[in-house]
């Protein structure tokens, strides 16, 4: 049953599976498990960041294409649902309607670019979705009558969202089943569910032939197989579930702006988090969100005492400065790249099988 | 032999300036606007000359370019700081005491930052460009993370000399001062390129290289010691390149040069990737097509650059001046 559900694509590490056992059971009874606002603003930030990355995972690790515009498919779907909610009666209609029109937005976009420049170079493409995504960037803050510019558009979710809103008038094993409880398991459940779909197509004869693209391009198409079809498709799947995971953000923060979803530092995030976690693994995205968005939070603290303590050294304070937590993490990354090109979950499968 | 040069590129130029001319119809405002562009253009190109040929040379996408661009900014804002009495003084003579030293910082310290870029970061990725382009990234990340701790996370002020702020009058067209040595120095250093390309051994070896590299390499050439050059004097013309246009825009901030990246890629993609022509070219193109759209309808002058590629690209799907390769 779970294998079927993992598409036969197991953790293949004792440790790995722990892992992502201790994640998806955090995940699951987070607003039990850890009460307070904070904790599950953090805990669905996690569900819709693994979401996120493993979409991105589908291009960077199992098609071996890099792509800026990532953040660009996210905004699209963060301000299609914003839009539609704020222009029209905030209801379901509204938010299908959004998704949907994101939706057909982000197709239409990833296909044409896909199209365009994934016929060369990986290059090429990383060159022309960072000039795409920055223009679009541009064009949400200026469009201020449409998209509200750099403060971003605040709306009005449907009623059973909504925080003051109760499901059931007593609190159900001390949770006050409301309207955060309802939308943080509506944001866990579509993650959950996009996610089971995304390994589904990397362990489908489909992803085997993105794995060949990414090995060996010339080869794959001399066997055959059209890799800029192939490409593009991907692309386009990449950009369909960033664009889904943008609805699910937007519906739990209640809010869409530039600085939420297609600021370039999200980007930057997206890719330490891919790289840290392990390229081509779908389960790298898990452990990566999971451990960035978790030392977002709380590594600055831990900084900071450390910060206070190497007072009077030179440098050193500013070196670990809380606002310098990038700086570490860029550190760890550029390490990935070179020794752990799998990253964690790499490390953890080798060791392993020794 | 000489090659024949492709002039329907330059004609492009020409046009689209005399056609901005009809379409503007004050010739005034369209000489500040060429100039303008032109000072833009030229910077662009100071600064992306250097990738597009490590990119011919090496097959090496440097994603941290920019990098350069914002060292050679920040080394502005602090030898101009030091030299603040000399900067603020009246005559261009003693102006010069500080914008050259700026200037000649910001080339040193982005050459030497090039070379322990190339040595440390981007040698073990040769050959890798899924590698590269994440590593560079990488590298850029804690660069731009250093500089915070360097100089602070707040903008800083970059003030022009004295002699460079405000604007000539010649009738009633007014040419501001800065723009102007811009492009001088722009068409200094593509003189000096060309020259250097055409005229030297070094340049015949580039060239070479940048169309058969393996060619190169059999007739006993070192090309990876080429190569190291060039990324070395790209690095500093970018960093040149960054101190420019931080006066040219009179601030500074950590992401100046990740903001030009977007320009420079452009510029490079419509140039045709590898070509110092092209890179001209192309800078020149977006230069003016920027400011002129700017000017007569700001609404679409977000797209304008974008829009540009494209028509670049559906007409000349290699970018302006393909460079051929075997």
């Amino acid at each position: 049953m779970i294998a079927t559900l993992l598409s036969g694509d197991k953790p293949r590490s004792r440790l790995l599976t722990a892992m992502l056992v201790a994640i998806f059971v955090g995940l699951a009874l987070a607003p039990f498990l850890f009460p307070g606002t904070r904790p599950l603003d953090v805990a669905a930030k996690v569900c819709v960041f693994i979401l996120l990355v493993a979409s991105y995972d589908l291009l960077l690790g199992y098609t071996g294409i890099v792509s800026f515009a990532h953040t660009m498919f996210f905004g699209i779907g963060g301000y299609g649902v914003g839009i539609a909610l704020s222009r029209m009666e905030p209801g379901w209609g509204a938010i299908a309607l959004g998704a949907a029109i994101a939706v057909v937005l982000s197709l239409v976009l990833s296909f044409l670019i896909g199209l365009f420049s994934l016929r060369v170079k990986a290059i090429f493409f990383a060159m022309i979705t960072l000039a795409v995504a920055s223009f679009f960037a541009i064009l949400a803050s200026q469009l201020s009558n449409v998209t509200g510019g750099e403060d971003g558009i605040t709306f009005k979710v449907p009623e059973m969202l909504r925080p003051a809103y109760r499901l059931l008038e007593e609190p159900f094993l001390g949770v006050t089943v409301g309207g955060r409880f309802i939308t943080y398991y509506l944001v866990f459940l579509g993650s959950l569910i996009l996610f089971l779909a995304l390994l589904r197509v990397v362990n489908s004869p489909f992803g085997r032939v993105l794995l060949a693209i990414r090995e060996n391009d010339f080869r794959a198409e001399a066997l055959g197989f059209r890799t800029v079809i192939y490409r593009t498709i991907a692309n386009c799947l990449g950009a369909l579930v960033a664009t889904l995971a943008g609805v699910l953000y937007a519906l739990w923060l209640r809010y869409t702006g530039p600085n939420t979803t297609l600021d370039f530092a999200i980007m930057i995030d997206i890719l330490l988090m891919v790289v840290i976690g392990g390229m081509g693994t779908m389960y790298g995205a898990v452990i990566g969100a999971a451990i960035f968005v978790v030392a977002q939070n709380y590594l600055q603290e831990a900084m900071k005492a450390f910060s206070g303590w190497t007072k009077g050294i030179p440098l050193l304070p500013d070196l670990f400065h809380p606002d310098r937590w990038l700086l570490w993490l860029g550190v760890l990354f550029v390490l990935s790249v070179y020794y752990f090109p799998h990253g964690i979950v790499g490390q953890l499968r080798a060791r392993a099988k020794k | 032999m000489r090659e024949r040069i492709d002039w329907i590129p330059p004609a492009l130029i020409a046009a689209i300036a005399l056609g901005a001319l009809v379409l503007i119809g004050n010739p005034s405002t369209w000489v500040t606007l060429t100039i303008a562009g032109l000072a833009m253009g030229l910077l662009i190109f100071i600064m992306s000359s250097g990738l597009t040929l490590v990119f011919g040379l090496m097959d090496v996408m440097n994603f941290a370019h920019g990098l350069f661009i914002t060292v050679g900014a920040y080394m502005a804002v602090s030898v101009m700081k030091l030299l603040s009495a000399s900067a603020g003084s009246e005559s261009f003579l003693v102006n010069l005491g500080a914008l050259l030293p700026a200037m000649l910082a910001a080339i040193v310290v982005a050459a030497l930052l090039g070379f322990f870029f190339e040595r440390v970061i981007i040698k073990p990725v040769y050959g890798q460009h899924l590698k590269q382009i994440l590593i560079t990234t990488g590298g850029l990340i804690v660069a731009e993370q250093l500089i915070h701790v360097f100089w602070g996370p707040d903008m800083l002020p970059l003030q022009r000399p004295s002699a460079l702020r405000g604007s000539f009058l010649v009738g009633d067209m007014a040419i501001e001062k800065f723009r102007l040595s811009a492009v001088a120095i722009g068409l200094a250093v593509f003189v000096a390129m060309i020259l250097i390309l055409n005229r030297t051994k070094i340049g015949l070896l580039i060239r070479a290289g940048v169309e058969n590299k393996e060619m190169v390499e059999a007739m006993g050439y070192r090309i990876r010691r080429l190569f190291v050059g060039v990324f070395v004097a790209g690095s500093a013309l970018a960093g040149l390149g960054g101190a420019l246009w931080g006066m040219y825009q009179e601030q500074v901030t950590v992401h100046i040069g990740a903001n030009m990246m977007v320009l420079i890629f452009i510029v490079i993609i419509i140039g045709g990737l590898g070509s110092v022509g092209g890179c001209f070219a192309g800078a020149l193109l977006v230069g003016l097509v920027a400011n002129y759209i700017g000017y007569l309808s700001p609404k679409i002058a977000l797209g304008s650059n974008i829009l540009l590629m494209v028509i670049v690209l559906l007409w000349r799907p290699q970018g302006l001046y393909p460079v051929s390769r075997q």
